[in-house]
């Protein structure tokens, strides 16, 4: 399994990463052989194996509709990079 | 299709409700609505590293009663996903939602639509997280934007349907119903000013063409803040491609599909700028959640908390209380605290007739006329059915009955009190009447001879003259018909 370099090019783009033609190169080689790795899962026959959704056997973890704590207002922007009176600052987003 | 147009509307709507919990999906931070910026936020919904979401039950279960309500498959097996984008409004980078397991798929909610009952077919209702709020520079350009995240982890419901309505008119009144319904089980509020609302639209046109038709590309209008403004939006668009196939003859899948903003001040869709590269979204299996298994059992106990739904409630009326379409429509469109009122009445009185009727015209004028609902309406059902037993009793005209309703809802006082008070509490018996009636006919030969000759205008001085000796006491539609039979016994 190869990757080409323009589909590491998208997956930096969605993940918003800028990446210079270096590391494109560097990763493209690495995250090729990432995949093969994993890829070897493929050779599994799995004929008859029910799909896996999660890991663990347990389902219908539920809590009640009960207020908790939340956090104060400078609490959860303690960390913002940017902060405007009580809101989180972000470069003007265009759609 | 609207006999007008050169071509058939095709429109599927994607809503988003806030379900109505106290706390978010997965955490125990509040969804009141218009807390202070960033006030109701924790770990958990701002994305801090190696938190566990739990999901809320009464969120799962809400969604089910909907689901249920709205005629869908529930899946006996669910489970969340990522749904993975990168957006100041989402601050853990992905969203979790559900795609390929939704715990409901298919559905359908019936409409009424002038032309009767129409069923809309759903694709599916699933659960989701909700994102945060962006506030936007709308001044200049360069400026920062803001971010409160307290909707962030919201618990809502996305209802996609398929592409079933076929005029702008059908999309609100889908709307409208949908919204009925879910305020009625107390799933959501659907209040579009406070975003518990939200609707995306596609829509594109079937122009015919030969033996079959040709379908223009499809747009998907966003921005949409009202209901009304679904439909005005529907309208302009739907022109729109009309006129941009005569211009380009561009059909289905010969251009990416666009999306518009609806601009609402100046009444245009704006087409945005076409996305060349599809959505993305990697979407993969929510690890930190497990999956939920419904049973029967389960299912059933939520059936049972179903109260009646408005469809049925329509129905019923019809059969029940003998009302037209119209009425029971009317009636059931102002929910259920409305139709209640209505029932009282009608029970109360044992002429649902008369009830539909005030109810339908006095009280739901008062109502819109004061901005209030019947909640808040002045006067109990009890106070409605009172009047329109004295009514009846005294055999009060329609206009001064509405007299007595009028001053009833300033002072507060009984029917009785008021009726007695502007001396309407006279009953004629059948013999009375007929006597006055005799008398008029006797003393206005002329208005007899002209109402026979088939002029109808001569019977207003016959019943006028009777009304004046009673000073306007007399029931005028037991004169007419007096006047009628006292006709048909004496031949010219």
């Amino acid at each position: 399994m190869t990757l080409k370099p323009e589909e590491v090019r998208w997956v930096a783009h969605l993940a918003r990463l800028e990446c210079t033609e270096e590391e494109i190169k560097l990763f493209t080689s690495q995250l090729s052989e990432i995949v093969a790795y994993v890829n070897q899962l493929q050779e599994v026959n799995t004929d008859g194996v029910e799909p896996l959704s999660h890991c663990l056997p347990i389902s219908n973890v539920f809590r009640s509709d009960e207020p908790g704590v939340s956090l104060t207002v400078d609490e959860a922007l303690a960390n913002a990079p940017a902060r405007k009176g009580d809101f989180y600052s972000v470069p003007a987003v265009l759609d | 299709m609207s006999a007008e147009l050169p071509y058939r509307v095709v429109i599927g709507l994607e809503v988003h409700v806030q379900l109505l919990t106290e706390t978010k999906l997965f955490c125990g931070c509040s969804t009141k609505f218009g807390l202070p910026p960033n006030s109701a936020t924790c770990p958990v919904c701002i994305g801090m590293p190696g938190v566990l979401p739990v999901m809320n039950r009464r969120a799962f279960e809400l969604a089910l009663k909907a689901a249920l309500a709205l005629n869908a498959d529930i899946a006996p097996f669910t489970k969340w996903d990522r749904k993975n984008y990168y957006y100041p409004d989402l601050p853990k980078n992905y969203q979790i939602s559900q795609y390929d397991l939704p715990f409901s798929r298919n559905g359908w909610l019936e409409i009424p639509t002038a032309q009767g009952k129409k069923k809309v077919r759903l694709i599916r209702v699933h659960l989701e997280e909700d994102a945060g709020k962006m506030l936007h520079d709308e001044t200049g350009m360069g400026r920062d934007s803001l971010v409160d995240l307290n909707r962030a982890g919201t618990p809502l419901l996305e209802i996609v349907t398929r592409p079933d309505m076929n005029s702008p008119e059908e999309a609100r009144l889908f709307l409208e119903e949908l919204r009925l319904l879910l305020r009625e089980l107390k799933v959501s509020d659907c209040e579009m000013q406070e975003g518990s609302l939200r609707v995306d639209a596609n829509i594109n046109i079937h122009i015919p063409q030969g033996d079959g038709y040709v379908a223009t590309p499809i747009v998907e209008v966003k921005n949409l803040n009202s209901f009304r403004s679904v439909e005005r939006a529907m309208a302009y668009e739907a022109q729109r491609q009309y006129e941009e196939f005569r211009r380009t003859g561009k059909k289905l899948g010969e251009v990416p599909k666009a999306t518009a903003g609806w601009d609402e001040d100046h009444g245009v869709t704006v087409v945005q700028r076409r996305k060349e590269e599809a959505s993305d979204y990697r979407y993969f299996p929510e690890p930190d959640l497990v999956p939920v298994l419904v049973d029967q059992a389960w299912l059933e106990r939520i059936r049972a908390e179903l109260p009646e739904l408005p469809s049925v409630r329509r129905e019923r009326f019809q059969t029940q209380y003998q009302l037209s379409a119209y009425d029971a429509g009317v009636i059931v469109s102002q929910g259920l605290a409305f139709a209640d009122y209505f029932e009282k009445v009608a029970q109360l009185t044992g002429d649902a007739k008369a009830a539909a009727n005030w109810c339908t015209n006095q009280v739901l004028q008062v109502l819109n006329e004061r901005k209030i609902t019947i909640e808040s309406f002045p006067l109990p059902a009890e106070s409605l059915a009172d009047l329109i037993r004295k009514q009846r009793q005294y055999n009060v005209n329609p206009q001064r009955a509405r007299e007595v309703f009028a001053e009833m809802l300033k002072s507060g006082e009984a029917a009785e009190t008021i009726i007695r008070r502007l001396g309407l509490d006279v009953s004629f018996s059948t013999e009375q009447l007929r006597e006055l009636v005799r008398k008029s006919l006797a003393s206005q030969p002329k208005a007899v001879a002209d109402l026979r000759a088939g002029k109808a205008k001569a019977m207003d001085a016959l019943v006028g003259q009777v009304m004046r000796e009673t000073r306007g006491k007399a029931p005028a539609d037991e004169v007419r018909r007096l006047i009628q039979e006292e006709l048909a016994q004496t031949p010219a």
